[in-house]
């Protein structure tokens, strides 16, 4: 009998701790059929962050380190000053990237850092059970936000993906989803090309995962998915907001596409 | 040949020390008096290819370290007491994953933003953890730019060593001092292999892979992390069995001994030198390690007949003198002389003191 569909080499054998209907696990696994098909597996370094995925580092199959909640843009920084050559990544979500650690994933893209930043927002602090963060929509009931986020108290949401391709050294920022096969796909075309952009040494590069918590909802996977698609995407449009006319060949060489003037500089 | 000297700067010397000492990574972020360690790194680390970061805080600073040890580079970073403060997380997390890195506080008055001048009131933070959680740094207290070149250097290689964090405790005078120092041609520098570190560098020569590597902190299930615990806690003990480093200063047949780590050893040796034209035999055991605390050496001079009483001098309301206490176990008198806010004792101070103590005065409290 033929084999269709297996487990991919990027993810170890441990089952995922993940909710059932979370994201994560789709996510966790583009991103390592990415590693696996641009041989990246021995070669790339993941920063694991604070929240749901603290230990994604015992699912993806590769070095990683663990770092302090929202530190991982200057964890990854102290690692690819000094390995050129590696791929690293970190993987955050929305508390820790957009809350705690904004000051260093700002200044992580501003200084135009070779890494790769997976973002996942799923406007909800899903590990300390559902408290209200910086990208919760006006209205939505959080824990914290118990009769729904109001603007005049409680002010209102990042849309970080914007705020990162104001920088100059960001040079790729994409907004994804992952509703359905297309929108899978896609999210696994911006994944390669994030690790694209680094491997060509770029710059910065930033992929926005929009994503459910059906737990911290309080909805069925399938209405998580629902609402992702009715009240997340008009907030948080998905799109490609750098970096749009990089193409990279088959072997991952940049073949069109220009860098903004001051990167080419930093780079020569 | 006598050695070439060359008049150099506290704070510059930590760095060429660094330099030296194949650290070839530093993150910081500016603060008063420790800037010239960043100013000298910024220079000298494009020279050489290394790695210079100007951070944008001391909280990534830190984290800049972590990783940076993390996939097992010799690294630094410097500051001083508000920015030591914020680095706490940072120091935390290293203990945890056992990441050797050094960490310099050129320490100024607080508490809060305190002032800029010298203080030694950060000793309670920099040998009792300083972060959340049961863990301890090495902490060495250099008294000379000399020794700020020698200890920087050994600090790297007990960080290795140990997998430790290592601090050097000075502080504003020791950092803005300029004092000759005598280079070596050859640094004695330990080659420690770090199997362990997370560089995605898994294809070994032989084109075999190795198995991946993790760094990290937390340990979800309590027994692990207990049993991690345990394994620290027996690392400490092999440090504090071997790495307690002090000086002992005319203490043959010294009836008062004065404890005084850093700035407060340089004033002391002059008191010494004093006391004994007035006919006042006075030691001194200068710690160089604050932490593995030089305990041993405290308990034998406590327990040498000539010895009557303690002073213990220090730039703040009285930190180490719990340690020498300790030490002491209730054997001999510990009295104290402090000064805070970024002034230093006198001589005149510490003699007066000296003189009520050696009369058998009981010395009240101390702070000046």
């Amino acid at each position: 009998m033929a084999v269709v569909f297996k487990p991919t080499e990027g993810l170890t054998d441990k089952p995922f701790h993940y909710c059932p209907g979370c994201c994560h696990g789709i996510i966790h696994r583009i991103i390592a059929e990415s590693m696996v098909e641009m041989d990246l597996l021995n070669s790339a370094v993941e920063v694991a962050s604070v929240g749901c995925t603290y230990n994604s580092y015992e699912y993806f199959n590769c070095d990683a380190v663990q770092a302090a909640h929202g530190r991982a843009p200057a964890v990854a920084t102290g690692i690819k000053r000094n390995l050129k050559d590696q791929t690293v990544f970190t993987y955050q979500g929305d508390g820790d990237l957009a809350s705690i650690g904004t000051a260093e994933i700002i200044h992580a893209a501003a200084r135009g850092e070779k890494i790769t930043v997976f973002f996942v927002n799923n406007a909800v602090y899903g590990m300390t059970s559902g408290q209200m963060a910086p990208t919760t929509l006006l209205g939505q009931v959080t824990t914290t936000s118990p009769f729904g986020r109001d603007a005049s108290y409680q002010g209102y949401p990042i849309n970080v993906s914007e705020l990162i391709a104001n920088l100059t050294g960001a040079v790729y920022v994409e907004r994804v989803c992952l509703t359905d096969y297309k929108n899978i796909m896609n999210a696994k075309r911006a994944v390669q090309k994030a690790f694209n952009v680094q491997k060509n040494n770029l710059g910065f590069s930033f992929v926005e995962f929009l994503s459910t918590c059906p737990t911290n909802w309080g909805k069925e996977p399938v209405a998580a998915l629902d609402w992702l698609k009715e009240k997340m995407i008009p907030q948080y449009p998905l799109g490609c907001f750098k970096g749009e006319d990089l193409k990279f060949d088959a072997s991952g060489n940049l073949i069109a596409g220009e860098v903004h003037a001051g990167e080419k500089e930093v780079r020569a | 040949m006598a050695q070439k000297r060359v008049l150099m700067k506290g704070n510059e010397v930590i760095a060429e020390a660094a330099i030296r000492a194949g650290c070839r990574n530093y993150f910081g972020y500016p603060i008063t008096p420790q800037t010239e360690v960043m100013h000298y790194m910024a220079k000298k680390m494009v020279q050489i290819g290394g790695n210079f970061v100007q951070a944008e805080s001391e909280v990534a600073a830190i984290n800049m370290v972590y990783g940076c040890a993390a996939a097992g580079f010799r690294v630094m970073t410097s500051s001083s007491s508000p920015g030591i403060s914020l680095k706490q997380e940072g120091i935390s997390y290293i203990a945890g994953a056992e990441l050797p890195a050094v960490v310099v506080n050129i320490v100024r008055g607080g508490p809060g933003l305190g002032g800029i001048l010298p203080a030694q009131g950060d000793y309670f933070q920099a040998t009792k953890g300083g972060g959340h959680g049961d863990y301890r740094n090495i902490v060495i207290a250099p008294a000379s730019v000399q020794e700020l070149y020698e200890l920087t250097v050994e600090a790297f290689n007990l960080a290795d060593k140990y997998r430790n964090l290592v601090m050097i405790m000075g502080d504003g005078t020791l950092g803005q001092m300029m004092e000759p120092v005598a280079f070596r041609d050859e640094e004695p520098i330990a080659d420690v292999k770090k199997p362990w570190a997370a560089c995605g560098r898994c294809k070994t020569e032989d084109g075999s892979v190795r198995p991946h590597n993790t760094v990290t902190s937390i340990y979800i299930d309590p027994d692990t992390l207990e049993y991690k615990n345990r394994e620290l806690q027996e690392k400490y003990k092999v440090i504090e069995e071997n790495e307690q480093r002090w000086e002992a200063i005319n203490i043959e047949d010294a009836e008062v001994i004065i404890t005084a780590f850093s700035t407060c050893s340089r004033i002391s040796r002059n008191v010494i030198r004093q006391a004994a034209e007035m006919g006042i035999k006075v030691g001194m055991i200068r710690p160089i390690t604050l932490w593995p605390f030089p305990k041993k050496a405290i308990a034998e001079v406590a327990a040498m007949p000539s010895v009557k009483a303690f002073l213990d001098v220090e730039l703040n309301a009285g930190q180490m003198i719990e340690d020498v206490r300790l030490a002491v176990n209730g054997t001999k008198p510990v009295y104290f002389h402090g000064r805070m806010g970024g002034n230093l004792p006198t001589q005149k101070e510490i003699l007066d003191k000296i003189v009520r103590i050696h009369n058998g005065e009981t010395v009240e409290g101390g702070i000046v």
